[in-house]
């Protein structure tokens, strides 16, 4: 990997210096001493750039104190402070010598800060006793959290609304979604310009997507309900009823999503070789055996993908309930996500909702990780 | 050995400018593939027509003026007008009020910063560690990949609890630095998968050759990587640009006042201040999509890595 540098012997070599203490660390293979390392190292200088374990040991022991002592919003930039110095004294110690590492580590370091250690710290909140809007010290309380969340009613109801909403968007989009990926699946005139219809509401927001349905499904203007009066002569009001208000958000979810499933069957379509297809003509295979023994088996990898993929993300509904409905009526379309959102924000039970969001969290880990599974075996087969 | 012409699908994506007009066009199929006829189009066209009528309705509303929005029947054919649109920024908050200003330029401009800088600070941040997942793999690789993926598939309620509190704590609510490091965040994994699609499907030989012949590492990533994936790291930069610009429940608890971004002052409007004023609502909405649906069109060819996160490909 390393290659020696073109001016490898201009770059001292620390191996090579005499007065090599032995406090510092063993230098690497002198002969691989690569060009972009020529750090001088000053025998017996403790304040190098490269001596990460000395940045290590300040931020270790600077840091119980920096937080003990100082007010919060103060002993954060300490930290971050410290943090910086170690990294930079990393970095400087890798450079040139591990270049994976090095080109990884700053991304690494942005997630940890701002994602992975917030998730740390909300798991460690949540065996505690904290609400967020008391001045009072959390305790300690172990499992209790959780032993509330999974014996709690409400929560299992919660999960019974997002279940029963997950399992009919995602089979409304994927009926929907391979339906016109076939009526796409051939090339004819304006095709591109046509799909690009059909593909856009994927691409817009959650918010502006709840803000049209909330119009349509207006009891006065709406146009649902002006369609409706046409044989009625009544106006009809979808979102007062469990399952009306319940058909309104799988509608306007699946119209969002349904282009997505139509994307990836359409890409399982154009692997399917046409010769297969020629042969069936020739044995005058009818269309559903042709769809069934030719069709299914080639795009049946994409639409377990698809499947898997829409689980996930219909799993987190939460923008367009929370727009259209706000869990009502009473909580019938209250998913899971919005369910979090109210213990966190509105009854301010923060650690019992930490406890929640570990749930989620595993279920999501567990999805994903399933996903990625069938992803990376379709790609080392093709 | 030397196969410095770009990758079709890069050029391709970006716009196909190898391709002749009137295949371009779709008005004549690319050759051998057209199979299907006018027929096909005419059933494509009605069926697209019927999926694309929610927005084209919002659209259509947000021209209505205050009394075509109320009328019922609903108005097909109408008096264009502007007034929606005036009224976005500033308008009376009561009947013969004072004019005000509504605050949406401030809005409107706050989401282009926020969503420009993230996408921009994760683009670099996400392409250089996007290269080090592909050409120099870590021990446990796929662990580290597939961890950075987790992140961005958790609903976004169990990533922004602890974040509310941190943020809380640090005083970085409601501040930029605290909403774009967010997004920044919220943008990375997305840009680190996507980029290292784009880096997997380069050839081998040609960085092979390049080496051979002396360049270093950071020559062979500039000059012979980063312009092949061109295309690429504009379909990532667009597809960032477009989920920060649409992402709701961040900015709803992390933005303040004046760091408000239009999804969030969107639902704002829906939920009190102007009630029913529908047509003020679609000239919002209008304002907020139009950008993405131009978007759409220039993105068709990398839809489908975009909204997979580049887990596929095609």
């Amino acid at each position: 990997m390393e290659r020696s540098s073109p001016t490898g012997g201009m770059a001292a070599s620390p191996a090579l210096s005499p007065a090599l203490p032995s406090a510092s660390p063993p230098a690497f293979a002198p002969a691989l001493a690569p060009a972009l390392a020529p750090i001088p190292r000053p025998a017996g200088r403790l304040l190098r750039w490269n001596n990460w374990q000395a940045a290590l040991l300040v931020f270790v022991v600077g840091m119980p104190p920096a937080i003990a002592l100082l007010p919060p919003a103060f002993s954060f930039w300490v930290a971050a402070a410290l943090a910086v110095l170690l990294a930079a004294t990393l970095v400087v110690n890798a450079w040139g010598r591990h270049t994976g590492g090095l080109l990884v580590a700053p991304a690494l370091a942005l997630l940890f800060v701002m994602n992975i250690y917030p998730l740390l710290w909300s798991f460690g909140l949540s065996f505690f006793n904290y609400r967020a809007n008391r001045m009072k010290q959390p305790t300690f309380v172990g499992l209790q959290n959780y032993a509330n969340v999974i014996t709690d009613p409400v929560v299992w109801d919660r999960l019974h609304t997002t279940a029963i909403m997950v399992v009919l968007t995602v089979s409304v989009q994927m009926v929907i979604g391979f339906l016109l990926a076939l009526l796409f699946s051939k090339q004819f005139p304006l095709r591109r310009y046509l799909m690009i219809l059909v593909l856009t509401p994927m691409m817009l927001s959650f918010v502006a997507v709840g803000a049209f349905f909330r119009y349509y499904y207006e009891p006065s203007l709406g146009l649902l309900s002006q369609f409706v009066r046409l044989f009625t002569g009544e106006p009809y009001v979808l979102m007062q009823s469990v399952w009306g208000a319940r058909a309104g958000i799988i509608l306007a979810d699946a119209w969002m999503w349904s282009p997505f499933v139509m994307l990836l069957v359409l890409a399982g379509l154009v692997s399917v070789p046409k010769y297969l297809y020629e042969a069936a003509a020739i044995d005058r295979a009818p269309a559903w055996r042709r769809m069934w023994s030719i069709t299914l088996p080639y795009i049946r990898g994409l639409l377990l993908l698809a499947l898997l993929f829409r689980t996930i993300e219909a799993f987190k509904l939460f923008d367009v309930v929370f727009l259209l409905t706000e869990g009502g009526p009473g909580t019938a379309t209250e998913t899971i996500a919005v369910y979090v959102y109210r213990v966190a924000f509105q009854y301010v039970k923060t650690s019992e909702s930490t406890a929640l969001t570990y749930i989620l969290l595993f279920t999501v880990i567990v999805l994903t990780n399933l996903y990625l599974y069938l992803a990376n075996r379709r790609i080392k087969e093709a | 050995m030397f196969k410095l012409a770009l990758p079709r699908s890069a050029i391709a994506g970006a716009g196909g400018a190898a391709i002749p007009l009137l295949e371009r066009l779709g008005l004549r199929a690319a050759s051998g593939v057209g199979e299907a006829g006018w027929g096909r189009t005419a059933l494509a066209g009605v069926v697209s027509f019927l999926y694309f009528f929610p927005v084209l309705w919002i659209i259509l509303t947000a021209f209505k003026s205050y009394d075509d929005v109320l009328a019922v029947p609903a108005k097909f054919f109408f008096t264009p007008t502007l007034d929606n649109f005036r009224q976005v920024f500033s308008r009376a908050y009561s009947v013969q009020g004072q004019v005000q200003d509504t605050g949406f330029a401030l809005f409107f401009f706050n989401s282009i910063v926020i969503a420009t800088v993230s996408v921009a600070v994760a683009l670099v941040l996400g392409t250089f560690a996007a290269f080090g997942f592909s050409r120099y793999p870590l021990k446990g690789n796929d662990t580290y990949l597939f961890i950075i993926l987790s992140t961005r598939m958790l609903p976004a309620i169990v990533v922004i609890i602890p974040i509310f509190l941190m943020f809380r704590i640090t005083g970085l609510a409601g501040t930029y630095l605290g909403i774009i490091a967010l997004y920044t965040t919220f943008n990375l994994p997305f840009t680190i998968w996507m980029m290292k699609s784009f880096f997997d499907e380069l050839s081998p030989d040609v960085e092979d050759a390049a080496r051979i012949d002396g360049s270093s590492d950071a020559r062979v990533f500039f000059k012979i990587c980063l312009p092949q994936v061109v295309a690429g790291l504009a379909a990532t930069a667009v597809f960032g640009l477009i989920l920060t610009w649409n992402e709701f429940l961040f900015a709803l608890l992390l933005s303040g006042v004046e760091t408000r971004t239009v999804p969030v002052a969107m639902a704002q409007t829906i939920g009190g201040d102007i009630g029913v004023r529908w047509g003020l609502l679609a000239a919002i909405e209008t304002l907020f999509l139009v950008p993405v649906i131009i978007v759409t069109f220039a993105l068709q060819n990398q839809l489908l890595r975009g909204v997979t996160f580049g887990t596929i490909k095609r």
